[in-house]
């Protein structure tokens, strides 16, 4: 038997300095959320002194932070459907078929994903606004499609290529119509790649914060854009306050991280990257 | 793999073509509108045809500004795409570790992008933040008012921001070279050298230019993390063009030059976009 060749370099200690890299950063930002304002703003502390939870009491009895997450994690929900239920038959029908202006519009749903929000975001305070979408969580949900539903395409057109045709057909022969087709055959079968084009559907929306913040005024508002008025760039307000934000932020996404590991590379290794 | 002809399918595409019609189409409408009229109070309409355009095109701030914005773009993917692919190349291909160095890389990805900005903010505190204190003890050059240090603390942030998205891609297409490949290649007698830019960097190409893409359009449009990290100081030596518009609509109310500087901008980022779309479509034939 030949001794499997290790591809890789062995030097752990570059990975090793990458994760200290990204961890480090990060760990001010968790302590000085367990600080009071005075030791934050005092001097370069490497642990709090006095740990307190005073800072996430604040957040989490107060209505309009509370609120503020949960519209985020409804409008990131809400968009991943969304973008999930358009993209599955545009990317099956790319990878399919070939069609009238296929290429162009392939790109232009590209491009779509190109054009700068702070581009758009004056026009669609009015659209929204005549269509009774402003301030509402939806509209932001709506959005975000412009950029999340291309992305979704992109990923799920690599996937379905890789799906044999042999299926389509079988499953005609089989006699399913093409829900079923969609619903008992194709989702289950391109599960991993659904699931990294919802990771980074909703990645996109739960980042955002240029369309996040105009479309809203006071009832959809998101946590990103409490904490933008709160603390923008005119300075540390209550910077305690503003980190344990910022790692109450953090915590959906860690768990997203945590839920498709394993699809992350495999994953994306099956989709559109395999193909070169 | 050959595609049938089917014309049909195009009713396949409508809800996504709907969809980006309205959120999409619609407001570039708006702005071609605006961007030909001066505006009042949002609602009064005076034509003023290529005004705007000639203004803007006339204006040395407009041109600094979209100098700065790609120069800031050609910087952070000078950095992070061939970074990336350097660590990618030495994480672990199996196990537990893998999984753990992949979730790393995905973590900063994640985190809302005003928050990145705050947590790089503190970090370059010079009087509370670790790498603030630590440099401005070792140097007086360090200050961030200082227009070579502020950029290289945004650059800095960037990278730390971003470069998990090279390692992810380049991670998952190194991932799916077969070891048979590597197995002739060690036959050869080939060096680690060659293996690289013979097995891995070919391979690697399609998901690069992805990455270029991807790290181009969102380096293009940067705005929050700049934005609260130096309040594109000192001077307007960090004011990118994310942060121009919006403070062109929204302080100055000035909605029909902001439309015409965002349709210059919009114009040679699709021109840009299109050539590398050509040149991925080329590369899969």
């Amino acid at each position: 038997m030949i001794k499997a060749f290790k591809p890789y370099r062995q030097r752990p200690v570059i990975p090793l300095v990458y994760a200290i890299f990204v961890f480090l950063p990060l760990y001010w930002l968790v302590i000085i959320s367990f600080m009071t304002q005075d030791e934050a703003t005092s001097g370069l502390s490497f642990f709090p002194k006095n740990p307190t939870v005073n800072n996430y009491l604040y957040i989490l009895t107060d209505p309009g932070w509370t609120l503020g997450f949960v519209n985020a994690a409804i409008y990131s929900g809400l968009n991943v459907l969304l973008s999930l239920a358009v993209a599955i038959p545009a990317a099956y029908a790319f990878s399919r078929y070939q069609f009238l202006g296929d290429k162009h519009l392939f790109f232009w749903f590209l491009a779509s994903r190109m054009t700068p929000s702070a581009v758009l975001f004056l026009p669609l305070i009015q659209l929204y606004s005549e269509v009774g979408l402003m301030d509402k969580v939806l509209g932001v949900a709506l959005a975000h499609c412009m950029f999340t539903v291309p992305v979704a395409v992109w990923i799920l057109e690599g996937f379905f290529k890789q799906i044999p045709p042999e299926i389509d057909e079988t499953s005609k022969i089989d006699g399913r119509g093409w829900i079923s087709f969609a619903v008992k055959i194709l989702i289950p079968v391109a599960a991993p790649g659904i699931g990294v084009a919802a990771f980074f559907c909703f990645m996109a929306s739960w980042v955002e914060l240029i369309l996040a913040n105009a479309l809203t005024t006071t009832e959809a508002k998101p946590i990103v854009a409490v904490l933008f008025r709160a603390g923008g760039p005119l300075g540390f307000v209550h910077l305690p306050i503003l980190c344990a934000a910022g790692v109450l932020t953090i915590i959906p996404g860690l768990g997203l991280v945590y839920f498709v590991r394993h699809y992350l590379a495999t994953g994306l290794s099956m989709g559109r990257v395999k193909r070169m | 793999m050959k595609k049938r002809t089917k014309n049909s399918a195009f009713w396949l595409v409508m809800p996504a073509s709907a969809l980006l019609a309205f959120s999409f189409v619609v407001p570039i409408m708006a702005v071609i509108n605006y961007s030909l009229h001066d505006v009042f109070f949002g609602n009064n309409f005076i034509w003023v045809g290529a005004h705007w355009y000639e203004t803007v095109l006339g204006s040395v701030e407009f041109w600094g500004t979209l100098g700065r914005t790609f120069l800031y773009a050609i910087v952070v993917i000078a950095i992070e795409i061939p970074l990336g692919v350097w660590i990618a190349l030495h994480l672990p291909r199996f196990g537990r570790q893998a999984t753990f160095f992949i979730m790393i890389a995905a973590v900063p990805l994640l985190i809302p992008w005003f928050i990145v900005g705050l947590i790089w903010k503190v970090i370059s505190d010079a009087s509370i933040g670790p790498l603030g204190v630590l440099a401005s003890g070792v140097t007086d050059l360090y200050d961030l008012n200082n227009v070579i240090t502020a950029w290289m603390i945004i650059v800095l942030a960037d990278v730390w921001h971003w470069v998990g998205l090279v390692v992810l891609l380049s991670y998952a297409t190194l991932v799916a070279i077969p070891q048979a490949y590597y197995q002739a290649a060690q036959i050869d007698g080939a060096s680690r050298r060659a293996i690289f830019f013979h097995v891995e960097l070919p391979r690697l190409k399609r998901v690069l230019i992805i990455a270029l893409l991807l790290r181009l359009i969102d380096g293009l449009m940067v705005y929050i993390e700049p934005f609260m990290i130096t309040r594109g100081g000192p001077g307007k030596s960090t004011t990118f063009l994310s942060q121009d518009l919006i403070q062109t609509a929204m302080k100055e109310f000035d909605f029909g030059e902001a439309s015409a500087s965002a349709l210059i901008y919009m114009l040679i980022m699709l021109t840009l976009a299109w050539a590398l779309f050509r040149i991925m479509t080329a590369s899969d034939d």
